[in-house]
């Protein structure tokens, strides 16, 4: 059976669903509509969960609880922690970016399962007003993004619960997404592209998409037997019944150790994508990072346990997976490398995608240090559970995905709305975001070396001082997305017209009109086999240049 | 795995003007089935954990029965050859028998669901009362969750193939290899499920 993809078939289709803003809002089979409800979705929940995250931060500007009560502010970290794994950066970097790039980079018209797509969209809003919700009725969840047993079983259930069907729901959406992108990538591709010629993103979305395939049922499963805990009373992960907290850790961060690669690998293939572009040079070093993304992929799967090195972990298995994990750095010190090299001796425009990027390269590896640091079973157990912990993976997940995902919101709005953003409020959006994420984030690395431990509202008064630094700088961060949010929504009407192609850039979207038709392009769709091919013009032109001397000499 | 277009191929689709791609929901289901396996893995694993780390006070192990659930497999084990028939019936154009062979699929799934059951009811132990009585019906109620599904499955199937020229036609048959495909997998979990948990 074969499924017809005229233009005629897409025209008609049209007509059948909403345009305009309305099908933002309506069950739309188009890719493109889809990545954009992603986006502005995830950004809601991220300004709902950098609320939170604002109010974490007002709590321990002293070491007394007096802004919450204390179990006020264990649900909203709990809150907090989820919103933004779950319903920010999970569903943007994959399912936003994901849906809008990677039809255009295979040369499709569209995903390859449509409905499945917006099914996988629509499971994210109820999920999340679920989550929210939950809040004002029951009371939220109180244990964590990770809810571990027993704290998890021994908290008010009903909004355990709650926290368990949302994220069981998330997790069918991501599974279909991943199902989805995998199916697109291998079999939607143009007659006559190669795999070696996708553009890094699909690479990035095809290693993620394997991740999120195998391990996020474990964590459906694992959460499925807890809710038997906290419903049915069993004794899965309950010590008092016979069962075994350490299991379900175990099969927790065998899927929350990939879930990190899950949120990183893509942010990877999108600065891989917008690097070239504005450094005009090829990307450095394609089939390495080809390699470093599947070598990451395989060995994301066998380094979980090195977050359960203090659960009493026999010492075969920390060797193992200290091992392993330092292992890791190998293929993300070579993409690192690669990115540089790719800046290296490029004519780089600094605009705002750009030096968002260049940010994410610089957190990222200050990130990648502590977590080699993290590690090492000494270090570790030192510092588990403190906020050294907390200030490494805020490196990783806001200094790492969120600065890419502003990157590429700078760096594909035009193609999005068929305007560009406002320059200079895009700068000042990046410093206001460095600055403040830098001055929040590195000093809670000296807190957790001093023995602050993390998901407590009340410590030491000794810890004050440094705590207010760091509020200062979340407050910086608040402040900085006003710019942002102003410079897109003002943007989007007024402003300057960007063109087709704003950026000169050779990727396959960008070959088409901005924003695109709904079949993407008028026509066929266009054979990019090198999508990285800047400077070979100048190399054609050398050349040329180079026969007319010959030519003259002769 | 990269495939290789001849570039004369390629120009006869440009100059055709019709893109037809072909159909790829066989390959999305094998990947929700490998998906679906992983959640079983865990659930292995968990079990298999637990039965070598947490010891079980001496009253509460049990040597359970083997006929039964050795009569479940077999039951399960003959349906997957009875729906291969099915979809070899109705790729030779015989709807009836095709009609046939997914009505004894059907019943052969409702006896397993029949017999496990009577299983429950003469177990002398309840979901809560251990560790192990906890992950022994963990285990097999979601496997017969799966099997309670697929035979709603095979019943929708068979209703679609009694229609002629309908869903299930010769050419035209995805639901029928879809339920087949799924129900081979909940058989051969059935297969692995048997021996960790009955025989090991």
């Amino acid at each position: 059976m074969t499924i017809a993809n005229q233009p005629s078939d897409f025209e008609r289709g049209d007509r059948l669903q909403p345009t305009g803003w309305m099908r933002y809002l309506s069950f739309s089979l188009d890719h493109k509509v889809i990545g954009i409800q992603y986006l502005i979705c995830g950004f809601i929940f991220y300004l709902i969960g950098g609320t939170l995250a604002s109010a974490i931060r007002i709590e321990l500007t002293s070491p007394i609880s007096d802004f919450m009560a204390r179990d006020v502010y264990n649900q909203v970290l709990t809150l907090h922690g989820t919103i933004m794994i779950f319903l920010w950066i999970v569903p943007v970097v994959n399912g936003a970016f994901g849906n809008y790039l990677i039809p255009f980079y295979v040369g499709a018209r569209d995903m390859a399962f449509p409905r499945l797509n917006a099914v996988a969209f629509w499971l994210i809003p109820p999920a999340g007003l679920m989550l929210i919700s939950s809040y004002f009725i029951t009371g939220a969840a109180e244990s964590g993004w990770t809810a571990y047993p027993p704290l998890s079983i021994n908290t008010p259930a009903a909004g355990q619960i709650i926290w368990i069907l949302s994220v069981l729901l998330l997790g069918g959406s991501s599974i279909f997404g991943g199902i989805n992108f995998i199916a697109t990538i291998l079999k939607l591709r143009r007659p006559g592209l190669k795999l070696m010629q996708l553009p890094m993103y699909c690479w990035a979305m095809l290693g993620t998409s394997i991740l999120v395939v195998l391990s996020t049922p474990v964590l459906a499963g694992t959460l499925i037997l807890l809710s038997f805990d906290i419903v049915a009373h069993t004794g899965f992960f309950n010590p008092v019944l016979g069962g075994n907290v350490v299991v379900y850790q175990h099969l927790f961060w065998f899927y929350s150790h990939p879930a990190v690669y899950i949120m990183v690998l893509p942010a990877f293939g999108l600065v891989s994508e917008i690097l070239p572009v504005h450094s005009r040079k090829p990307l450095f070093g394609y089939t390495t990072m080809v390699y470093s993304i599947m070598a990451i992929v395989i060995l994301g799967f066998v380094v979980w346990a090195h977050h359960m090195f203090t659960s009493g972990t026999p010492p075969w298995m920390r060797l193992f997976f200290t091992i392993a994990t330092s292992f890791i750095a190998v293929p993300t010190g070579i993409k690192f490398f690669n990115w540089v090299a790719t800046l290296w001796g490029g004519r780089i425009s600094l605009n705002a995608a750009v030096l968002f990027s260049c940010g994410f390269i610089v957190n990222f590896v200050l990130g990648g240090i502590t977590g080699v640091a993290l590690a090492q079973v000494p270090f570790d157990v030192h510092v588990h559970d403190t906020y050294f912990v907390v200030a490494h993976f805020h490196y990783i997940v806001y200094g790492g995905s969120v600065f890419v995902i502003f990157s590429s919101i700078y760096h594909w709005y035009p193609k999005f709305t068929g305007r560009m953003l406002n320059e200079q409020l895009g700068r000042i959006h990046f410093f206001l975001t460095f600055i403040g994420f830098n001055l929040c984030f590195a000093p809670q690395h000296w807190l957790g070396l001093n023995g602050m431990p993390r998901r407590v509202a009340e410590y030491d008064p000794q810890f004050a001082l440094i705590n207010q630094i760091s509020s200062v700088g979340a407050l910086l961060m608040a402040l900085s997305t006003i710019p942002f949010i102003w410079n897109t929504i003002q943007s989007a009407f007024n402003g300057q017209i960007a063109g087709d192609n704003p950026w000169e850039a050779l990727t396959p979207e960008w070959l088409t009109s901005s924003p695109p038709p709904v079949e993407n392009w008028r026509g066929q769709a266009p054979l990019v086999t090198a999508p990285y091919g800047y400077g070979a013009r100048k190399k054609e032109e050398e050349d040329a240049e180079s026969t007319d001397t010959n030519n003259q000499g002769n | 795995m990269t495939t290789l277009v001849p570039i004369e191929e390629n120009s006869a689709i440009e100059s055709n003007k019709e893109e037809e791609h072909g159909d790829y929901r066989m390959f999305g289901l094998a990947a929700f089935l490998v998906a679906d396996g992983m959640t079983f893995a865990g659930f292995f694993a968990a079990y298999l954990t637990f039965k070598a780390v947490n010891p079980l006070f001496p009253d509460a192990i049990y040597e359970l029965e083997l006929p039964l659930p050795t009569l479940n497999t077999i039951l399960l084990l003959v349906s997957s050859a009875t729906f291969h028939k099915a979809g070899q019936a109705i790729r030779n154009n015989e709807s009836k028998n095709c009609q046939r062979w997914l009505i004894l699929t059907a019943f052969l799934g409702l006896a397993f669901l029949g017999s496990q059951m009577f299983e429950y009811f003469s177990l002398p132990f309840g979901l809560t009362d251990n560790l192990y009585a906890s992950t022994f019906y963990a285990l097999t109620g979601f496997h017969g969750l799966h099997v309670t599904l697929g035979t709603i499955m095979i019943l929708i199937v068979w209703w679609q193939s009694r229609s002629p020229g309908g869903r299930i036609t010769s050419q035209n048959h995805f639901p029928l290899e879809a339920a087949e495909l799924y129900w081979h997998f909940v058989d051969g979990i059935w297969v692995i499920l048997f021996i960790i948990l009955y025989l090991l």
